[in-house]
This record gives C-alpha cells, structure tokens and sequence, in this order.
C-alpha cells in the first residue's frame, strides 16, 4: 500500500523534489506498517552498498513507533544476512542496537538473531559493533538472568578475538553485565558461572593499553552495579600505575581509589622490607605519587581523588605538605641519629613512622627511592603545577582533606595563603573559597593575615568580595591583627568605593566574632581623647560608616563598651540603627533613651508577633467564607495591605506574605469579576464592559505565573491551588469570550482546549485531588462526562454557575519561601555621556547584577532591551556568566551587545532583567522524544517571561557611518 | 651490546663549559659547545684538541646539539665551528637560533672591544657558523643520516631550551641540558615521554637541593617592590638582559595589573627589546596561562613597562627599573645606583648571584660605604634587598651534593663515593696542566732546586716540599721540571693543579712566568 501512495506521489510532484519527499514521509508515517515497508523498498532499490548505507543513515533520522520496531528489525536482519559490504552491516548492527532500546519494545526476539550473526561474522569491526547491540539488549533485559548468563558466555567466547575493539566491547559488556552474586542459582543448562572478576582481572596485563583501560573500566562498571571488588584487584591495578599509556593509569588510579574505600582497614606489606601498612595509606601514597605524573589528565584525576580519601592517617596526610624526604640525602647518611631526632621532633621523613618498628639494620643510602617517596610532598607539587586544571584540582582536595581534620587544616594554610598569588584568577578566586570553608578550624597568625590581606587591592571585584567573605568568618587571635584588617578594609574601600556595602557586611562579623579585640582599640579608633572633646565625624564617611559598624557590633556583646562611646557616637548609633539596620544591632544601652525597640533575637519565628499577625490576618479571611460580597471584598482589599506592609518592615517575613498577598489579589480580582453586571445582561449588549473582566482574567494569570515561578520553595501543594486559580481564570477567560464574541468557530476551539486542560490538571495533580474538596475543579470533574458531549454554550453556562458556587481555597503556607529578586547594579543608569557607536555596529554593554532566590538562573534569567522604538531584545547570558557566591544569591555578570540604526540624538535604552518560565515543563515527557533535538527545544522554549528588576535606562547614541 | 662512551670537555665537575661528546652505535655525537665565565684564559673553551689530535672535526663529528642558548651552552660555537673549524650541522630549537647569535655578539664585543683581546672569533665568523645551524622543532624526529636520529622535548629553563633524545639503532641517550621541572612565570615545565634511554645524562647543579616554595619566594618580592613603591621610593634592579629578566617583568606586569598600580616600570633598552621582540614571538614556548591569553594579549606587549631613557632617573616620584648589567659592575645600573643610593627610602634588588669584587657583591656583603673612582666616596642609605632562591640562576661552583643513578631501571639520589663504588668506577680528578719555558742550562734536579728555593722564600705560609724524585709541591701543586726536546738551553716546567686550587694554581703560574731570580753567587 505504502508503495502504492509514493508512486501517486510521485506523479503528482515530479516537478518539486524537495516538496515530495517531505509530503511522503508525512503520509507514510500515518499509515501503520509503512515504515518497515518503506524501509524494506528503499534497502531493495540501493544499488551499491554506498547507496544503501545512504538510506540506512535518512532511517535512522526519523524516530520509529514502539509497534513498527519489530518489524523493521525484521528486515534489517534480513538485509544482513544479504549485504556483503562490512559498513552497511556495521550500520544495520548499530540501528538494530538502537531500536532495541526503544520503550515498549522487548528486544528479546532478536536476541537470538543477534548472536546467531555474531558466530558467522568476520569483521572486527562488525563484531564489536553487534557486541555493542547485545549489550544494549542485555541492558534493557537487565532482569533476566538466564540472558544475562548467555550474553556473558558469548562475551568471553570473544575475548581472545585479535581486535582490540572486539576485545574492548566484551570486556564492556561484561561489566556491564556479568552476574554479581558468585554463588547465584546453578543453572540448569550447565552454564557455569563465570567468576567475571577474575576474568576481567586477567586482562589488566592485555598487550593493548585500549583493551588494559576497558579492562579496568569494566571493573569499576562491576563496582559501581554493587558488586564487591576483591581486595586481590589491588595488587594488579598497582602495577597498572606505572603503565605507559595515560587513559591505562587515569582509570588505575581509580580503581585504587575504589579499592581503598572498600578495604581501608586491610594490612598490605610493604614491598623489600618486612613492614606491613594499612590499604588506605598504602593507596593514599600511590596517589600521591600520581600527582607528579607526566600525563597532566592524571595529575587532575589524582589530585582530585585525594580529596576524598577522609579515612587515611594524618601522618601520612601531613607529608603531603612536607618535600623534605626526596632531598635530604645528608640527612639519610647518618640516617639512625638523624631519624630520632626527627621522630622526636615530630617530624615525618618517610612512608613509615621512625622508631616503632623500623628495621634494625643500618640503613642503606641507595635505599632511598626517589619513585616511591609517597605522600611526600604531593600537594606541593600539585600547587605549583604548570597546569592550572591540577592546581585547581588540588586545592579542592586540600579543601575537602582540612575539613575533615584540623590538624591538617593548620598546616595547609600556608599553601593556601601562597595560592592566593596565583596567576590564574580562577585558581586564586578558588583558593580564598576554600580558605573561607575551612575557617572555623583555624586562627589566623598575625603574618598570615598580612598576606591574606594584601590581596584586597586585587582588581577583581571577585576576588575582593571573595576575601571579605573570608574575613566574615575568619578568626584572628590579637587586637593588632583586627586594626590591620580594619586599616586595610578601609584602604580597600578608598581604592574602590563600589565595594562598600560588602566591607561594612565584612566588619559586622568581623566586630561581632572579636568583640574583647574590639574593645582595647575602640578609642583609638574613635579618636576619643580622655580630656578633651574630638571633632565629630562627618557621619556621611563611609569609612567612619566602617568603624562604627566595627564597634556597635562588638559592643552587642561586649556591655562595657558603650561606656567608651563619646555623645555623638551614642547620636550616630540611633541614627545608623534606623538607616542601616540589617548591619547595626541592636544595642543595650542603660540610661538612655534610645533603646530601639527591635526583636530580641532568642525568639523563635512561631512566637514572633508579626508571624502571629500574618497568621490572624490569613485565617480571618479563610474563615470569612459567607460574607457579603461587598464585606468579602473590603476585607481582602485591608489583608492585602497589611501583608504588603508586613513585608515591607519584616524582610524575613517578606516571601510569605507577598506570596500570600498575590493570592489573595487573586482571589479577589475573580470576586470583583464574577460581580460585574454584564452577567446579568443579554450578551451583545455589553460588549464593552466585558474589557474589566477579561483585563482580571489577564492579570490573575500573571498573578499565577508569577507565584508559581518567582517565588523559590514553593512545595506541591501550593503549585495545585496556584494551578487551579489559573484554571479558574480560563474559565472565566472562556466565559468573557462566549459572551462578546459572536460564532462558535472560535468558541469551539477555546471549549476543547479549556476541557484539554482540565484533564492535564486532573492528571498532573491527580493525587492532591482529595484536598480540592467543594472546589471549582471538584465540581468541573463531577461533571466531565457531561461537559464533554455538550455544546459550547451549554459548556460556558455551566462554568459560569460553578465559578459562582465554587469556595475559595486554602493557601497552606510553605516552611521558606522567597521571593526571586534582582538588582541590576551596573550600568548605574546614572550617566550623562550617551555610548556612542557607529550604526549597524555592536557597542557592548556590561552587565553586573545580584540575583536572589532565583533557582536556576542558568536556563530562566535572561536581559531585556527596549529600545525608544518599542523594539525589545531578549538576550540569553551564557551559563559561564553566572557565579554563585553563596547559598540562593548569584551574580550575574555579563555583556550584552547593543545595535541600532542611525539616530539624530542620544535617547535611553531599558535594560531589566526577565525571568524565563515554561508551565509545561510539568508535563511527563513522551517516551520518544528522549535524547532526541526535539526535546532539547521543548526544554528551552520558553513560555512566558516576568520582568523581576527595576529597569535601568542607559543613554546611548548609534552615529549614522561616516563614509 | 654496543657500548655508549662519554667524555665530558668542560661540565663534568665545574659548572659552566657545558661539552660532552657521546659515542653511540659508532656515531660521535657533541652536545653542547659552552664557554667557561670564569676563565680568561685557553680554559675558557672546551679543548677541542682532544677530539681528534690532527683530524678534521668535521670527519669525526656527526652532529652537534646545542640545548639552549645560555653562553655556558653554545659560547664556544663559533670559536669551533670557525676557528677550529667544523662543517657538519649543527641542532638547535627555532628560539635558540633566534637568540643565540645576539648574545653570542655581545660577548664578543665585552671581550673584544671592552677587554681589548686579539684572536677572537668575529662577527662574521657568528654570522658563518649560524649557518650551520639547523632548526629543530619539539617532538620532531630529525633523521641526521640513516641511523642517527635525535628528537627535542620541551626543558622549561629558559626560552627554546630543549632535552635531546639521541638514538642510534635501539641505543638511545638522553641528555636534559638545563631544565626545569617547576613552571615559572613565563615557562612551562620540562616534559619528556617513557623513552627508556639507556643513558641518561641530566644536570644535577641543584640535585639535592630543596626549593622553597615558588609562590613564597615571589611574594617577598612583590611585596617588598610594592611597600616601597607605596612609600614614594625608587626601585632599582640590576638584571641581566635574558632570561629571569623577563620573569620578573611578567611578575611586575601581572601583579601592577592586579593591584591597579600606577608608579611607572622602566626596562633598559637594548639587547632587552630585541630579546622581548623574541618572546613574543616564540609564544608556543611560553607556559599555559601565556599561551592561552595570547589571543587577547600578548603577556610580553607590556602595558605598565616602558623603555628607559638616562633622565627618568632623576623624575620624582617612585618608579621601578630593571637596568642592566646585574651585577652593578658597570653601565646603566650603576650609575643609578650611583644616583639613588643616598636615599633611604629607595632600593635595591639584587636578583641574582654576584662575583667577587663587583659593586653588587659588596653591598650585599654588608658595605655601607663604597670607594668609587676618583676618591669619591658613596654612602649607601637605601635598602639592600637579596632574593635567594627567586633565580636560581646564578651559576655559582658549588660541590656536588648527590649522583642521579638509574639502578633496577629505578632512580636513586645517593653520594658521589657511593655513586663510584657501585659503578665500580675510579674517581676522576680534574686537574689543570701548563708548561712554563725557562731559560736554564743547567740540568733538570738543578732548575727543580732553584724554583724550590724561589717559591720556598716567597711562599712562607704555604707548604713546600722538594720530593725525592725531583719534583716540588706546593700544598697539593706539583711542579716537574724537564729539558725541552729541541732546545736544551731551555727547560719546561710543567705545573699542575686540581681544580679546588684553582686561585693558588694560577698564582704560581704567574710567578714562574716572570723568572726566577738571577742565580745566587755561586753560579759561574
């Protein structure tokens, strides 16, 4: 039949090529077993082998039906049992192993054809390609065993094949497959079970390095399905660590990891000496050592594994910041004494500790091995490798090792310090990060602080705010030490003005940690004079702004401060208490009037008095259900305002009662609606009034995209009532609709695609349906049989009547909920010289925001541009532009490129951040379009946008070219 | 097995004079063709003599490989290529010849022009010998005839330096040169791949040494340039033009770019430019962070360095200067150093190593007055900084500390004595050979006594010894006398000294050159 329709086809298009082919495939994939077939006339016309592989390759384009796969297997095995050409059957095999992993398909029923042509085949390439297939076959069969065993027994039939890829492929599938329990059910047909371990382990030594690392691979692949490596693995993956093939060694040395985890605690010997180690050391050695391979990919991969190695002792930790073994050969000449000594002294010189049980016998000069020095030094090679991959690699390690041990976290902070002089910014923005996680279990010496410190003049604004955070949290053990950092913040701040609010944020925790540092240098810093009276201070200052942050914070917990304050200090309290008062305390001070009336912060959240009002003022209208209407309304309108100002003062409140707020502006729009007169009134009538109802049905919508999207922490439960407002819209939406709106065509398609949403919600939200109890959706599902059959008036008429009855629904309050907010701060918008550039050229713009509570702003933050035209651009900023600097805040900061004909004078361009959302990313995702292109659009298609920061007007001018 | 025969003519022991001839597979490979810095004298270029005693070298040698362009590694090219006279190829990397020539010019002209010295090689005889020269690049297998072939891999150390690989059949040697195992700056680190040579032969100045950490020595540095650039003062630092020179620049570049600073750097002209014009050039030698930055910006087009002119010394205001020479000896350092040194709140650098009797050497040693020329005498009241360690460049003769050997195909650090008695090999002593003519007509135990009795009453808080066989010996020095072979009325004292007694060797030399002291009265 299908060939039927193309030769129609044909004759009907001959003249238009391109037309025809895409016409037939559409009529073709109606119709059920047309693929196969087209598929099967296609492979019989090719002429030529390169013909066919043509056709092969335009089929595996398009994606095939879960009912058509069989069929098409069919006759792609028949054409392989034909085709002579090696590529041809190479490409059958590997669309065979793509089909079978089509959901829905069983591909047991070409198992055995599989493995049929696998025994006859002669090319390598064909065969690993098939091996390939089985493995896909026996992934998706992954239940069962008899399946498993039999694709196990033909990849070991192959491993003595002559290729590498062949041998590559079943070593792979035997990771991938190979059974786990070595005592599992005897099987009937006597297939033994195969010890796969110990098969893939004899291949370690493979004279191929590629086969060697899939070997080893496959190995982790066993590990990694659960399967308890053996601890004999160990031995041979060592010798693996001095092979000469870089990706040999990388995958070596994580299996070592992995060994080392799963057996720490075992004794291994130590080779050509009668002492034995733990596993865990052992390894951490032999890691070590890999840092100064010559392969940089395996220094990264060393470096990096060796942060997570938590078990291993300290000793063997703390070499790794110590060189001296691979140098001192003076030292080993007169090595008994000497190692005493040092042993005394408690430092390290080799793998093993001195003194316990050493061997007895005078230790030989040439015994000292260079190869094998171990954990000696490995973070100092890895911190000053050329490569800055291993560098960063390395810190991290170092990160993840101080924090588990403190003793370790002393003595790496002078490496880390050093770092900070790194060349890379990357690398040294990385290393004030993990100075900064490590904080707590370090006091910072005077000389070190000096170092530390002498980066803030750096001209990276990251690199700057990074170290402030790093003094938040940094302890510093003398009253010198915090009037250098306090000098230096303050010369930091002149240099750069812009850093202002993170320095006072800085001094706050740095005044609050030391408060009894504080105290000694407060009249100094105050320029207090015992005698005589000072010169107040100009209260603008930002650096006397810095110093009073200091101190008020100190004194919180230092009560005997306040006394050292002069009266303008106590003048400057009150004043800066009010304006900035997210950085001053409130403070205790006796005898004045001034005592703010602030929170004390020992009260919990629930006993808060504002939380207890925004509960009140919530359940007042919950309970108000049978109001009057105009009593409903005046109430909502006075709860909306007082939420609003609620979280106008509480700024820890702000997420929740903004969030209730647009649920009740919600809510109320749809009263105020469902009030208007035109309901009343014969349709055509009021064509005109119906703009206030569909203007509320417009903006309850935004409403509801806007709770759903902007607001982070938002659980399920609130995404069904937000939902079911918006299908309350619609509703009303449709309704306004059928009311002004003459024909049914029109109304016809908005009644189906209302009643297709219904049947989204009720699937999506199918499980929260019982809480929906006398709801606008409870009601609409009671009737969806009836909906369905009739006609859209009657569709329209019985909404409206249910939109009346329905109840207004309970917003249940989620734990933490915040807001998404943005503040663009630079362009400042505050210039006067418009940006000029030549028309129909780029002029970059910077941009540098702070974004707050977005979740995940890679894929929804975007730019806006509007041009004076009414022209809007939407830029996507690239996932590198976004830096995360703590939890729920990022940074945006990037450039967006501008362009505009000629104008006759500078005019100002908007730019405001948009938040990007797509509601249908809820959807479950169709089986099919997995992996493929089409998804990957779906995913970033975007369905709306809601604008979440002040616009900022940037002056610019596009200057006709000159010629 | 075939053996691989190594002779080292300069290198062995001393540092600098880099020379080794490598037999492998029967082809005679030069690595290296240095010039000794310390030496004034014949010693000064390997003795080339040895190779063949009459033969052309050209017929000897089948290639020669020079590993970087550091006069200690190629001084001596022309003088063998043109003087001694060679017309094989020579290898080296693209930077190597880009550079070489420009010092190789400029040590001509210090000791030509300068010094005054007759039968040097000349300018054209550098530009004859470049000719020579063939390019290599690093990782290509360069085929010099149908057996020999030799491969280059990246050394670090300074721009262009190269390890070689040398291989002839299934022998190979690998020969390092200088390198580098940490990155600076502006280099990378040296690499090489698993070659398995069967002779390795690697510089181990620094074997046993450990570093301190790089990071550490660059900050003191920096942190000392910047205190006093943030007090208003000068900063002076003696360099020289190649090399860590331009280190340093990348480190004041990057670190004025960082912190925003304003105070002007100035480099001295010359040489430097046209070394910098190099660097640019040869940006695949550099380290990653230059390499990948290039595309924006060429680390070596300095943005805050600027070239020097003789009256921004006396600008006010503080400023930074690398002038050359580094050892304050003479030149544009010096005379800023003449101008800055009064005040205290300027200083200076010294970067690097410093020969005795140089301006350099004694203001490090503590001098806080100097006698110029002229009577004038220099007070010194700005600071006196030494970075130890930033350069460890400075190629002072230092005792071997530890022998590299490969032992079980494993690497081992053991003493120079253990080294010999597990190879089973005699120690080798270096010692120096001159012959000095006196006319005497007397017999030979005669002449030996006359020189006994001069250098007894001269040297009267050293040894002398008159031995039994005729000899005499001053402390280790040993002075034979015998009749010269076609003139009897003449005699030839030969002298020789090991290379520890170097400064009483060439004391002694001079003495017996002047004659001895007429006979005493009983003569004739």
């Amino acid at each position: 039949m299908a060939a039927h329709l193309k030769k129609r086809v044909y004759e009907e298009f001959t003249k238009v090529v391109q037309q025809q082919e895409e016409i037939t495939t559409k009529k073709l994939r109606l119709t059920k077993p047309s693929k196969s077939a087209a598929l099967h006339i296609d492979l019989c016309k090719a002429t030529s082998p390169a013909d066919a592989l043509q056709y092969l390759l335009q089929f595996a384009r398009k994606p095939v039906e879960a009912e058509s796969v069989e069929g098409v297997v069919r006759i792609l095995l028949e054409h392989y049992y034909k085709e002579n050409d090696p590529s041809v059957r190479l490409k059958i095999a590997s669309l065979l192993g793509l089909l079978s992993k089509t959901a829905g398909f069983s591909p047991d029923c070409i198992m055995d054809d599989a493995i049929n042509i696998l025994q006859n085949e002669k090319s390598h390439q064909v065969l690993a390609q098939l091996l390939d297939t089985l493995l896909a076959i026996g992934t998706k069969l992954s239940e069962n065993q008899a399946i498993q065993m039999r694709l196990v027994d033909v990849a070991c039939k192959h491993l003595t094949d002559t290729s590498h890829g062949v041998r590559n492929k079943c070593l792979q599938l035997l990771g991938n497959l190979g059974s786990l329990e070595k005592s599992g059910t005897k099987d009937a047909e006597g297939l033994a079970i195969r010890d796969v371990q110990k098969i893939i382990g004899d291949y370690f030594s493979d004279q191929d390095p590629r086969v060697r690392t899939a070997a080893i691979k496959a190995m982790l692949q066993l590990h990694e399905r659960g399967l308890k490596l053996h601890q004999t693995i160990y031995n041979q993956a060592c010798k693996l660590l001095s092979d000469d093939y870089e990706q040999v060694r990388s995958a070596a040395v994580q299996l070592i990891w992995v060994v080392s985890q799963l057996y720490p605690e075992s004794i291994v010997p130590i080779p050509s000496s009668n002492e034995e180690i733990r596993l865990v050391d052992d390894a951490f050695g032999k890691i070590c050592h890999m840092v100064s391979d010559g392969s940089w990919v395996v220094r990264v991969q060393a470096a990096k594994l060796l942060g997570s190695m938590e078990q291993v002792s300290s000793h063997f930790l703390e070499q790794t910041l110590d060189k001296k073994l691979m140098s001192d050969l003076r030292r080993k000449r007169t090595a008994h004494e000497r190692a005493k000594e040092l042993y005394s002294s408690g430092e390290f010189s080799s793998g093993r500790k001195w003194g316990d049980d050493a061997p007895k016998e005078e230790v030989d000069t040439g015994a000292v091995n260079l190869i094998q020095s171990g954990a000696c030094g490995a973070f100092v090679h890895g911190l000053e490798d050329e490569m800055y991959e291993v560098r960063i690699a390395a810190v991290e390690a170092l990160c993840m090792l101080a924090q588990s041990s403190s003793s370790f976290a002393e003595k790496c902070l002078d490496f880390l310090v050093d770092m900070f002089n790194d060349e890379i910014e990357e690398v040294r923005l990385q290393s004030i990060h993990t100075m900064r996680k490590i904080s707590n279990n370090i006091t910072l010496r005077e000389d070190q602080l000096d170092t530390i410190l002498g980066v803030l003049e750096d001209s990276s604004r990251d690199i700057r705010e990074a170290l402030h955070e790093l003094l938040c949290c940094a302890n510093v053990s003398t009253k010198e030490g915090i009037h250098l950092a306090l000098v230096e913040l303050l010369k930091n701040l002149t240099k750069y003005p812009t850093d202002r609010d993170s320095i006072w944020k800085c001094l706050k925790f740095l005044g609050s940690r030391h408060p009894t540092l504080v105290l000694p240098l407060v009249p100094e810093l105050l320029s207090t004079h015992p005698f005589f009276d000072t010169a107040e201070p100009d209260m603008d200052d930002p650096a006397y702004i810095a110093v009073l942050v200091l101190i008020f914070n100190a004194a919180k917990s230092c009560p005997t401060m306040p006394a050292l304050f002069s009266d303008h200090t106590f003048r400057h309290y009150a004043y800066l208490r009010d304006s900035l008062s997210h950085l001053v305390p409130a403070l205790r001070l006796s005898g004045r009037k001034l005592v703010s009336s602030a929170v004390s912060p020992n009260i919990t959240p629930h006993e808060d008095p504002s939380h207890q009002f925004l509960q009140q003022s919530l359940e007042r209208v919950y309970s108000l259900q049978h109001l009057d209407p105009q009593g409903t309304q005046e109430l909502l309108e006075f709860t909306i305002r007082d939420l609003q100002r609620l979280g106008e003062l509480q700024s820890e409140l702000a997420g929740v009662a903004d969030f209730s707020a647009a649920y009740l502006r919600c809510q109320l729009l749809l009263i105020k609606a469902l009030q208007e007169k035109l309901w009343n009134v014969a349709a055509p009538l009021y064509l005109k009034q119906s703009d206030l109802a569909s203007a509320a049905a417009k903006q309850i919508m935004e409403e509801t995209y806007k709770m759903e999207f902007m607001y982070s922490g938002v659980e399920n439960k609130q995404v069904v009532i937000i939902h079911h407002m918006r299908l309350q819209a619609k509703a009303l939406q449709l309704i306004v609709t059928a009311r002004t709106t003459r024909g049914v065509d029109l109304l016809f398609g908005m009644c189906e695609k209302f009643l297709q949403e219904v049947d989204f919600f009720q699937r999506c939200f199918i499980a929260d349906l019982p809480h929906l109890q006398d709801s606008f959706v409870d009601k609409l599902l009671d009737l969806m049989p009836r909906l369905i059959t009739s006609k859209p008036a009657e569709v329209v008429k019985i909404l409206q009547t249910m939109l009346r009855q329905s109840t207004f629904l309970h917003l249940p309050l989620p734990e933490q909920i915040h807001k998404a907010s943005a503040t663009i701060i630079e362009p400042a918008g505050e210039s006067d010289n418009p940006l000029r550039f030549t028309s129909g050229l780029v002029v970059a713009l910077d941009v540098d925001a702070t974004l707050e509570h977005v979740q995940d702003p890679q894929s929804t933050v975007k730019v806006q541009v509007l041009y004076p035209d009414g022209q809007a651009q939407m830029i996507h900023p690239k996932p590198a532009d976004f830096r995360n600097p703590g939890p729920g805040r990022h940074r945006l900061i990037t450039q967006v490129y501008l362009s505009h004909t000629a104008w006759t004078e500078p005019c100002q361009v908007e730019v405001r951040l948009l938040l990007a959302y797509n509601s249908n990313s809820r959807i479950p995702k169709s089986p099919w379009m997995e992996g493929g292109e089409i998804s990957a659009q779906a995913e970033t298609s975007i369905e709306g946008t809601i604008p979440f920061s002040k616009p900022v007007k940037v002056y610019i001018m596009p200057k006709p070219t000159r010629r | 097995m075939p053996e691989i025969r190594v002779t080292p003519l300069g290198a062995g022991q001393d540092v600098g004079r880099s020379c080794i001839l490598v037999s492998i597979g029967g082809k005679n490979v030069m690595l290296d063709c240095g010039m000794h810095m310390g030496y004034n004298d014949d010693r000064r270029f390997p003795d080339f003599s040895y190779i063949t005693r009459n033969g052309r070298l050209t017929d000897f040698l089948d290639c020669v490989i020079i590993s970087h362009f550091h006069l200690d590694h190629c001084g001596a090219l022309p003088y063998f290529s043109e003087m001694v006279g060679y017309d094989g190829p020579i290898y080296m990397t693209h930077p190597t010849q880009a550079i070489c020539p420009i010092l190789l010019e400029d040590y001509r002209k210090i000791a030509v022009d300068k010094k005054g010295e007759a039968n040097f090689f000349t300018s054209q005889m550098i530009k004859d010998c470049m000719k020579k020269v063939v390019a290599v690049r690093l990782h290509q297998t360069v085929q010099v005839d149908e057996e020999l072939q030799i491969k280059a891999y990246y050394a670090g150390h300074v721009l262009g330096a190269a390890m070689f690989q040398i291989k002839v059949g299934s022998e190979s040697v690998v020969y390092t040169g200088d390198y580098n195992m940490t990155p600076d700056r502006h280099l990378g680190a040296a690499w090489i791949d698993k070659c398995r040579p069967n002779l390795l032969i690697t510089e181990s100045t620094y074997a046993t040494t450990i570093r301190d950490s790089k990071r550490c020595r660059e900050r003191d540095f920096l942190k000392k340039v910047h205190e006093t650039v943030e007090r208003g003062g000068k900063v002076l630092i003696p360099v020289f033009a190649l090399g860590r020179a331009q280190e340093l620049c990348i480190l004041l570049e990057t670190f004025w770019e960082r912190m925003n600073l304003k105070a002007p750097i100035y480099f001295s002209t010359g040489l430097t430019e046209k070394a910098n014009h190099y660097y640019k050039l040869f940006i695949t030698w550099t380290n990653q962070k230059i390499r990948k930055t290039f595309v924006q910006r060429n680390m070596f087009e300095f943005k805050h360095i600027k070239a020097f002119d003789r009256a921004f010394a006396d600008n006010p205001g503080p400023m930074v200067v690398f002038a050359t020479p580094g050892m304050l000896h003479a030149g544009q350092s010096l005379q800023i150093f003449r101008k800055w040194a009064g005040n205290e709140k300027n200083m200076v650098i010294m970067p690097g190593y410093c020969v005795q009797g140089t301006v350099g050497h004694k203001i490090l040693s503590g001098q806080r007055k100097l006698e110029m020329e002229g009577r004038q005498v220099l007070e010194i009241r700005m600071q006196v900084e030494y970075i130890q360690g930033l350069l460890p460049d400075a190629k002072k003769p230092r005792l071997l500390h530890g022998t590299l050997i490969m032992k079980d195909s494993n690497f081992r650090l053991v003493s120079s004595e253990q080294a010999l008695k597990e190879l089973g090999l005699a120690e080798h002593q270096l010692r120096f050979t001159c012959r000095v003519h006196l006319h005497d007509s007397r017999k030979e135990q005669e002449t030996a006594a006359r020189v006994y009795s001069h250098l007894k009453s001269l040297l009267k808080d050293h040894c002398v010894q008159h031995l039994p066989d005729g000899s005499v010996t001053v402390e280790s020095i040993l002075i034979q006398a015998a009749a010269h072979s076609e003139d009897p009325g003449t005699k030839v004292l030969l002298v020789s000294w090991t290379y520890q007694d170097e400064e009483l060797g060439s004391y002694l030399t001079s003495l017996l050159k002047k004659g001895l002291p007429p006979a005493p009265s009983g003569g004739s």
